[in-house]
């Protein structure tokens, strides 16, 4: 028997009112793997990730972590089994230091409790002394140890989004969903970013799901890709099959675009 | 050894106190001594206060009610067992153990009540909560006002005096070592978490209503503790002290200090106390003036005195009491940091 997949999406569908924001959303991501998630403004990239993690329970469908249903359970109980994310407009602890912000995010698995606090016991000691050890190593895997002690509020933009990253891998996730994670960042910052965010998995050996919508970023570096539109998965598979699909030239360029393709193909082949 | 040393570590802050406490309570004169009680007193709301509406950023307004749950405890306790003295003690020694009795069974109590009150109250946040808190408050003090056996309208009076100095002395200390020691442990950051952005702490695993309500009971059972030591000091417990204008005094001394700051409300919570107590000169205009002193310092100073920042976080602070042995280790301390900052830009370039 296999190990069970870490994560996976059954018919999600979830609706707001009369909305369909998103509908039969399928989605397995095996252990390691690099999944894109595209698709055009409001195709419910989002929503997906929110079903996923939990601020939205879905309408319909089952989520399932490690094998275990998770509809119903909150936020932080599928971030302690091992599903963390980054938001598209970046939500960090904006008061605290880059240090701080890590160090919460390693909370989750804390044994000592209020009053080991009071009293400083040993176990207190000992769990403070590998969290700190923790979110240092993080801040360091994301270049960022030279921020340690600034107040997050005052990163650059980038590092924002870095430390957003490193927060996020330091609840010990076995996927990790990076929504937007460049956005904002010229062309030369995407690129870095794709190539962090492939080291990330190599090195952490976790699972990554990314929502972006510069299609030719993605196909660089995931292995596979999910596109979605008003909601529906209208494609999924490998990069190169998914760049050709006219499904999704459509929805990306509209069919204007693929109107004129097909005069500027038509006339061509009246010319040969 | 070590766990010796653990021990005294934790327990430090008191056994430093405890004689400063015991000189200072037989130097202080009476009159200036129940000064020293209402400002210690306030000085514990403020601070425990502080955990809820500072560090998890929900703006309670029910601190009087928890203050009454520990008031009536305390004071049923202690004048029930006023008689009663331990046969191998003398009578002042037994009476203070049954204070500590009673001051345990009061924080006890109000700790339960913060959970009742904070259970259903903290899924709403902001103005919501401090509306439900003030709701709850108010319902506490009409319960106690009902209560035949709580002596209604007119409450206990003849409360055995108990409150002193040290006790007052001990129990800041406690507070302020409970504040310092949350706000650096992990729990502790759990509550900035949700105070800076609370759908983000939950994504990052942090159990935000859990914490909440984990918050509010601590809170409430210090509050708790105030509650006993003025009733016991006053020898007096009334609905009428602990209304939400009580409250609401408190969320002024948070605020004035500056929220989350552990040392602003230590402060101002002092400051407050004694300016009211200065003021009783002026009669009429005293709370003219009390209220024109606040006024002015929102006006200045926006964030209150301190911020969020701590006495041990400013930089005046620091040069005077670091030792150039502790500056030179810090800097030490800095400089591998750069080294590593220099070698992850090499290896990215």
């Amino acid at each position: 028997m296999s190990a069970p997949l870490p994560l996976e999406a059954k018919d999600v569908t979830m609706r707001f009112g009369g909305l369909k924001a998103l509908s039969t959303f399928n989605l397995v991501m095996q252990p390691g793997e690099l999944v894109g998630l595209i698709g055009p403004n409001g195709a419910g990239k989002t929503t997906a990730f929110n079903a996923l993690t939990g601020v939205y329970t879905p309408t319909e469908g089952e989520v399932r972590v490690s094998g275990i249903r998770v509809n119903a359970e909150r936020p932080h109980d599928i971030c302690v089994r091992g599903v963390a994310r980054t938001f598209q407009n970046i939500r960090l602890f904006r008061q605290l230091t880059a240090l701080d912000n890590v160090r919460i995010a390693c909370h989750a698995g804390a044994k000592s409790g209020f009053f080991d606090a009071l009293f400083l016991t040993a176990h207190h000691r000992s769990e403070e002394a590998r969290i700190l050890a923790r979110a240092e190593e993080y801040l360091e895997v994301m270049g960022l140890s030279h921020r340690r002690d600034e107040i997050s509020r005052n990163l650059p933009y980038g590092e924002q989004r870095r430390l957003e990253i490193a927060r996020a891998l330091a609840t010990g996730p076995k996927v990790l969903c990076l929504d937007e994670p460049a956005a904002g960042m010229n062309a030369a910052e995407k690129i870095e970013l794709m190539q962090l965010i492939r080291g990330i998995r190599d090195r952490f050996g976790i699972a990554i799901l990314v929502i972006e919508h510069d299609m030719r970023l993605v196909m660089g570096v995931s292995e596979r890709l999910l596109v979605l539109d008003h909601g529906v998965t209208i494609a999924q598979g490998k990069p190169d099959a998914v760049r050709k699909d006219p499904k999704v030239i459509e929805a990306y360029l509209g069919d204007a675009y693929l109107e004129e393709k097909r005069i500027a193909l038509g006339s061509e082949g009246a010319e040969r | 050894m070590t766990r010796a040393r653990a021990l005294l570590r934790s327990f430090l802050p008191f056994l430093v106190g405890l004689p400063i406490l015991v000189v200072l309570e037989a130097v202080t004169p009476p009159d200036f001594s129940l000064i020293l009680v209402s400002v210690g007193v306030n000085v514990i709301l403020a601070v425990s206060l502080n955990v809820v509406n500072g560090f998890t950023g929900q703006f309670s307004l029910g601190h009087a009610g928890f203050m009454a749950v520990g008031a009536y405890t305390a004071a049923k306790l202690t004048t029930a067992l006023a008689g009663v003295e331990l046969p191998f003690l003398p009578q002042v020694l037994s009476d203070q153990i049954f204070f500590a009795l009673a001051l345990s069974a009061a924080m006890a109590a109000a700790a339960l009540a913060g959970v009742l009150v904070g259970m259903p109250s903290l899924r709403l946040r902001g103005d919501y909560l401090a509306i439900v808190t003030l709701g709850f408050g108010e319902i506490i003090r009409s319960v106690i006002e009902n209560l035949k056996a709580l002596g209604q309208a007119t409450g206990l009076s003849g409360l055995p005096a108990r409150t002193n100095l040290v006790w007052v002395g001990i129990s800041v200390i406690a507070t302020v070592v409970m504040a310092y020691r949350l706000a650096t442990s992990t729990q502790g950051r759990a509550l900035f978490a949700i105070r800076e952005d609370e759908i983000a702490a939950e994504a990052m695993g942090v159990d935000t209503t859990g914490y909440k309500v984990r918050a509010f009971v601590i809170s409430a059972a210090y509050a708790g503790l105030a509650g006993a030591l003025i009733s016991h000091a006053i020898l007096l417990a009334t609905p009428r002290m602990f209304t939400f204008v009580r409250s609401i005094e408190v969320v002024v001394m948070v605020v004035l200090g500056g929220l989350g700051s552990i040392t602003g409300s230590v402060v101002a919570a002092a400051l407050l106390t004694v300016a009211l107590e200065l003021l009783r000169e002026f009669q009429a205009y005293r709370m003219v003036v009390y209220a024109l002193l606040l006024i002015a310092l929102m006006l200045l100073r926006p964030q209150g005195i301190f911020g969020t920042r701590e006495l041990w976080n400013l930089a005046l602070f620091r040069r005077l009491f670091r030792s150039p042995r502790l500056a030179a280790a810090a800097t030490s301390g800095a400089s591998p940091t750069e080294i590593r900052d220099d070698s992850t830009t090499g290896g990215a370039v």
